[in-house]
């Protein structure tokens, strides 16, 4: 357990341990007559109350995953965990997972509190409490005195709302949802995904979230697992992520990032040394992985890169660059410069007054400071 | 000077909308004209018959208020004459053919809704190849396999579960099979287009709120479903009410429809009683149109079961 991770479970004990330890144990899961196995060997541990998102582009294994768990889907090797129970053979309707689906999927034949009620009525609570805890619920998700009105009659956002109500009503200790802000504008997603963080620290509910939008894995979660052809490719807090990628898929997923290719060529104080042809040597932290004369690349992201006289005392690379665009994007310039070897690297530098630094066709000099770069 | 110019723009538009508009109108012509000539004014003509033929009046409709003596159904005493209970015995097939193919369309529009599409394309030939044949030949098919040296008798007897023929031809049973048979494809059309726009999500969103099976396929399936329940049942009853061929050649001679009934009034060239008899079954099929509507809504009939 990371230190982060045990933060997050002395926090669930504090609030009553709502939330229930989720675990997946070496799961696959291969389709009759697919070729590669669209969940291929998953293993992840979902601390009690945290909030994880599975991100990745459409056919990762995130939803599949998802529906693993949720039990539409049966895994063909491994086990998924919650808490102490094994729940690979327990049919969806025994798991009591509360979950949110991308098209919120509400009873279009109910209403509002009817939906809402449908869980409870099926465990056979009384009325008067269905009702109290019907209203509790949309007093949850600030729609209260919404229940004799039906799906149809409800923006986008609201039911969106609804169906967190609905998921959350019967008190589940592992909420699912599956990419549910992807039909809304980008106004109202940034808005409910404030909403849905702020919720999930009232209730202290384990929160697995599908999503292929890194910008909302980057808000929203604790913790992000990268998925790719049905492998998780890297595990991690947001911040981590971001700084230290572990793969170049990771690092092109997740934010914006250069990739100027070499060889390597030695290793210098904990640091690799590669040649990128046309654009000299360059240093930067390496892992494990790196071997000398292997093809690397070296990644820093665009925000990280500046101006040659920038540069503080610190170990830094500089390379020669002439400068082929320069876009103003409101708060910062975004330029795109072409190096010696015919590489282009993108870099973006807060914007003073107006003036773009320079223009199109100069001839620059451009660094970054060892310790921001990183080879995958 | 300018405002002039935007009025005489703004009404140059309007026009052109209008124009616009008329051409989508004239694309309709062909059609209403054609039902007009050839539709609309044959069935006016005719059924004004049922008024002025022989002479202007009602008294095409006497024979089915006259002479009537009451009979038991269900114990309850009704008023009836032959007529009426002629009309009585087409309802009570169409009903009985109504629920007949409902209950056995259903699951079979439940398993092809359920398919993958490929799969439930290729099975649908099994629905639409039968609705593609000719009514008269599978009627006579069924003449064929019913008769006293029917295929059925004959594997019976070769069993020797009977040592001699079954009447099976000339019965109401035999009437309903023929009908069922001919009109089950028009309840699983309309039952599997509504059944294929249900979202599946929501079984999955009822399975996942704590619903078994069957608690998903009441709560959820089924109303989400009653859309096409109700355009197939509609659809089934106004076509066995007109039923002609399949009763008069499977049926016995107990079970006349209304449209055997008219038929023998055009051989005795009685047409204005055949003309009233026609208005009476035009009459009760609207009448069930319009009660369809009333409880239902058109549009949740013919418009499928989405939101």
């Amino acid at each position: 357990m990371t230190a982060k991770q045990s933060e997050r479970a002395a926090h669930a004990d504090r609030i009553g341990a709502l939330g229930a330890r989720v675990r997946f144990d070496q799961v696959e899961k291969q389709y009759p007559g697919g070729a590669a196995n669209a969940v291929d060997g998953v293993s992840l541990d979902i601390a009690p109350g945290e909030f994880v998102t599975l991100l990745g582009p459409s056919g990762s294994g995130k939803t599949t995953t998802l529906m693993m768990l949720a039990g539409f889907e049966t895994p063909t090797a491994g086990e998924i965990w919650v808490d102490d129970q094994a729940i690979a053979a327990v049919p969806p309707w025994r798991r009591n997972i509360g979950m949110v689906f991308q098209n919120y999927a509400l009873f279009p034949h109910m209403t509002v509190g009817e939906n809402i009620a449908f869980p409870l009525k099926l465990r056979g609570m009384p009325r008067d409490e269905v009702t109290r805890r019907t209203r509790e619920a949309l007093d949850l998700v600030g729609l209260p005195g919404y229940e004799g009105r039906y799906p149809r009659q409800l923006s986008g956002g609201q039911q969106q709302r609804i169906a967190l109500a609905r998921a959350l009503v019967f008190n589940p200790r592992v909420l699912l949802m599956d990419e549910p802000l992807g039909a809304l504008d980008k106004q109202l997603r940034e808005r409910l995904q404030l909403e849905i963080k702020a919720l999930h620290d009232q209730l202290g509910v384990t929160i697995i979230y599908v999503t292929h939008d890194q910008q909302e894995a980057l808000v929203m979660s604790d913790r992000i697992a990268v998925m790719n052809l049905g492998q998780i490719e890297q595990i991690g807090g947001p911040g981590e992520l971001y700084d230290e990628p572990a793969s170049r898929f990771v690092a092109s997923f997740i934010g914006e990032s250069n990739f100027l290719d070499g060889r390597v060529t030695g290793f210098d104080d904990g640091l690799g040394v590669i040649e990128a042809p046309g654009v000299g040597m360059l240093r930067a932290p390496a892992h494990g992985g790196c071997a000398i004369n292997s093809e690397v690349a070296l990644t820093v992201r665009p925000e990280k890169i500046v101006f040659a006289d920038e540069l503080n005392g610190a170990s830094a690379n500089t390379i020669d660059a002439e400068i082929v665009t320069v876009i103003f994007v409101g708060e910062m310039h975004r330029y795109e410069a072409r190096l010696g070897g015919g590489q282009t690297i993108v870099l973006k530098r807060q914007h003073r007054s107006g003036v773009g630094r320079c223009g199109r066709g100069d001839r620059v000099r451009l660094g970054w400071h060892v310790a921001d770069g990183r080879l995958v | 000077m300018a405002t002039a110019a935007r009025a005489e723009q703004a009404r140059r538009f309007e026009r052109l909308e209008r124009l616009t508009q008329r051409r989508y109108l004239l694309l309709l012509a062909p059609a209403v004209l054609f039902l007009v000539i050839f539709y609309g004014y044959p069935v006016a003509a005719m059924l004004l018959r049922s008024f002025n033929d022989p002479a202007w009046g009602f008294g095409n409709f006497k024979p089915l208020t006259a002479a009537r003596t009451p009979i038991e159904i269900l114990g309850v005493s009704l008023p009836m004459n032959a007529y009426l209970r002629v009309i009585g015995i087409t309802l009570q097939i169409a009903v009985g053919t109504t629920i007949a193919t409902l209950l056995l369309g259903y699951p079979v529009a439940y398993a092809l809704a359920s398919m993958p599409m490929s799969r439930a394309n290729l099975l649908m030939i099994f629905v639409l190849v039968p609705f593609w044949t000719s009514i008269l030949v599978r009627t006579y098919a069924w003449m064929a396999l019913l008769g006293t040296d029917g295929i059925v008798n004959e594997v019976l007897m070769g069993l020797r579960l009977i040592d001699q023929p079954a009447t099976l031809l000339n019965t109401r049973g035999a009437v309903y099979v023929g009908m069922v048979h001919i009109l089950l494809p028009f309840m699983i059309l309309p039952l599997y287009a509504v059944m294929r726009g249900i979202d599946r999500n929501l079984m999955r969103a009822a399975e996942n709120l704590g619903a078994r099976p069957w608690q998903v396929f009441r709560s959820v399936f089924l109303p989400l479903s009653l859309p096409g329940v109700a355009a197939g049942c509609l659809l089934v009853f106004i076509l066995a009410l007109g039923f002609y061929i399949t009763p008069s050649l499977l049926g016995g001679q107990r079970d006349i429809m209304i449209s055997m009934l008219i038929q023998q009034q055009v051989v005795q060239l009685k047409w204005g009683f055949a003309s009233a008899l026609a208005l009476v079954l035009l009459v009760i099929s609207l009448i069930i149109y319009l009660v369809f509507v009333r409880v239902l809504g058109v549009q949740r009939i013919f418009g499928g079961g989405r939101r």
